[in-house]
């Protein structure tokens, strides 16, 4: 009785699953299948196979629209984000983790309310200072301003972290005579390597998928990183769907790799700072 | 002063003469810079201009409270609010449930647990521009779409982001499909930590899987449900992108909410203190949302 209950049971959950995978999938084989179609064979069977796949259309977006400038820019932005992002976080998230500043609860306070406020609510101003500034088009306050949003965040994260550490390996390290600088450069930076590991991570992430300030900040086809070129290209080749398609694809490979290829590390970090008990 | 040390009832922290960690604040001051120069000062200076006609040029005049009320006195406006509230009650309940019943059903399997995650959990690391335009292009376009294709079969389809009055479920189709996979990856996580042998005796004592999903499963992970509930009505709130790539918050302004027109004000019609106000009601609004569910979930605690 109860065997027959679980293997329909099996059945039915592994039903029902697959069909969500592919449901999830489907629309993505679409971008997919028809960057290799031409557009006339859109046209008259949006659903149907490439008849002669035309790989070449990649290569030929990757010229025309620049792509390599706008992938480039990209890694940039999120090298530069995550090296910020973790030079302040650490330090910061060591002496509130630790309570080692008297307004720990303050600043986090001060933190935690930053990730509920709206970009719209800060943009504007920032906007109209870095063209007075001539800071448009620049890489460098971007990863500045990415830098400030994601930085609440990976400071949580990696309290978890730290607190983790037993408090004697600091206080070890200070009888031998580290001072505290030393105990943080020596201890607690190695141990946070993980932490460090999955806010790169999902930081990189971010920054490579954003939209809103990306589009914003950046607005001539060098700057451009991949989602902002894209969105610029949205407008210039309108419907040419295999194009835009291709497009898409190049743009989504690096995350879709680098996503599958860890994971485990992004899931782990992921549930890590949603799990609640 | 007695020293306190050799004292063993002191906190291992509190042997440390304060003096070693006089410079503390040192590590504490960058994020806070980094912080207070990119939000923190912005968004006061946002709150000033909101009393402002100021257009990004010249020099700022006050106008006391005049954009609020005009800003009130737009239709436009209560069709914004209005669509924010649709999305966050949408988002709080559709994805909720399809990512629980995912997730128990990832607890029923042994093999490709970890397949199904990764195929959920895939559109969440795409741009959002890039899975919009896929859905614009491939999916709803009468022409080139899955609706062309169904449209041929004969059936009676529209492009939902053509039409007014589906425009924005057409849109919240989008962002749902492509954000229920995280959840269910969250769920998944906190239910694997549910104490399995409870889930064992229930089943000896003959309870279905239903019941020992509604009786069991459920309320172990009460906290990470209410966490994500609270994390999506901040993130549903500020919904932005998929609107302006999908709709522009079309057709009319039937599809707008509050972070589309804030944008549209401040670089479409370089209204930048009428924007301001936007942003300061959405915001405002959103701080309400959160203090409305904060309330519910502290009275539903206090009850169970």
């Amino acid at each position: 009785m109860i065997g027959t209950q679980r293997s329909t049971a099996h059945f039915m959950a592994y039903a029902l699953l697959s069909a969500a995978a592919f449901s999830v999938l489907f629309p993505l084989a679409l971008m997919l299948v028809n960057s290799v179609r031409t557009n006339f064979e859109i046209l008259s069977s949006p659903l149907g196979l490439p008849e002669a796949p035309n790989f070449a259309i990649y290569s030929q977006v990757w010229s025309e629209a620049r792509l390599g400038r706008a992938l480039l820019n990209s890694c940039l932005v999120a090298a530069g984000t995550v090296v910020i992002v973790c030079a302040v976080a650490t330090p910061a998230a060591w002496v509130i983790a630790r309570r080692r500043v008297s307004g720990w609860l303050v600043i986090s306070l001060y933190f935690l309310a930053t990730t509920t406020v709206p970009v719209q609510m800060f943009i504007f101003p920032l906007y109209f200072l870095f063209a007075k500034l001539g800071l448009i088009n620049n890489h460098f306050a971007l990863m500045f301003v990415y830098a400030a949003i994601y930085t609440p965040f990976s400071l949580f994260l990696l309290r978890t972290y730290i607190v983790s550490i037993p408090i004697e390996l600091e206080e070890a390290a200070r009888i031998d005579g580290a001072g505290m600088f030393q105990i943080f450069a020596r201890v607690i930076f190695p141990l946070t390597s993980p932490g460090l590991l999955t806010v790169a991570l999902i930081v990189s992430l971010n920054t490579w998928n954003e939209f809103l300030i990306a589009i914003t900040f950046l607005q001539t086809d060098e700057a451009a990183t991949a989602t902002a070129r894209f969105y610029q290209l949205s407008g210039r080749y309108g419907n040419d769907w295999p194009q835009m398609m291709a497009i898409a694809t190049l743009i989504a490979a690096p995350t879709i790799v680098f996503f599958v290829l860890l994971q485990h590390r992004f899931i782990d970090g992921i549930s890590a700072g949603a799990v609640k008990s | 002063m007695a020293k306190s040390d050799g004292n063993a009832d002191v906190p291992a922290q509190a042997y440390m003469p304060s003096d070693e960690y006089r410079f503390a604040w040192l590590f504490v001051v960058p994020a806070l810079l980094l912080s207070l120069s990119v939000v923190a000062f912005p968004v006061g200076a946002t709150i000033l201009l909101s009393l402002t006609d100021w257009s990004g040029l010249g020099s700022p005049r006050f106008v006391g409270l005049s954009n609020f009320a005009a800003l009130f006195a737009e239709p436009r406006f209560w069709t914004a609010a209005g669509n924010n509230l649709i999305y966050t009650t949408t988002f709080v309940t559709v994805p909720m449930i399809i990512a629980l019943v995912a997730a128990a059903l990832l607890m029923l399997i042994k093999i490709g647990r970890t397949f199904y995650q990764v195929v959920f959990f895939l559109p969440v690391t795409i741009a959002t521009i890039i899975l919009a335009q896929v859905w614009r292009g491939m999916i709803y376009s009468p022409v080139t779409g899955i609706v062309a294709w169904l449209q041929g079969l004969g059936l009676n389809v529209g492009n939902p982001l053509a039409d007014p009055s589906t425009a924005l479920f057409g849109v919240m189709l989008v962002d749902i499909w492509h954000w229920w996979g995280y959840l269910t990856v969250i769920y998944f996580a906190a239910f694997r930590q549910v104490d399995v042998s409870l889930i064992e005796a229930a089943f000896v004592d003959g309870a279905s899987y239903s019941a020992a999903f509604r009786y069991i499963l459920l309320p172990m992970i009460r906290p990470t449900i209410f966490f994500m509930i609270l994390m999506t009505v901040i993130w549903s709130f500020r919904v932005f992108d998929w609107i302006y790539i999908l709709t522009e918050g079309g057709p009319g302004f039937s599809s707008e909410v509050l972070g589309t027109i804030a944008y549209k004000t401040a670089f479409q019609q370089m209204s930048v203190g009428r924007a301001s106000a936007y942003s300061l009601v959405m915001s405002m609004l959103g701080m309400l949302a959160i203090g409305i569910y904060l309330r519910v979930q502290y009275k539903a605690e206090k009850q169970a």
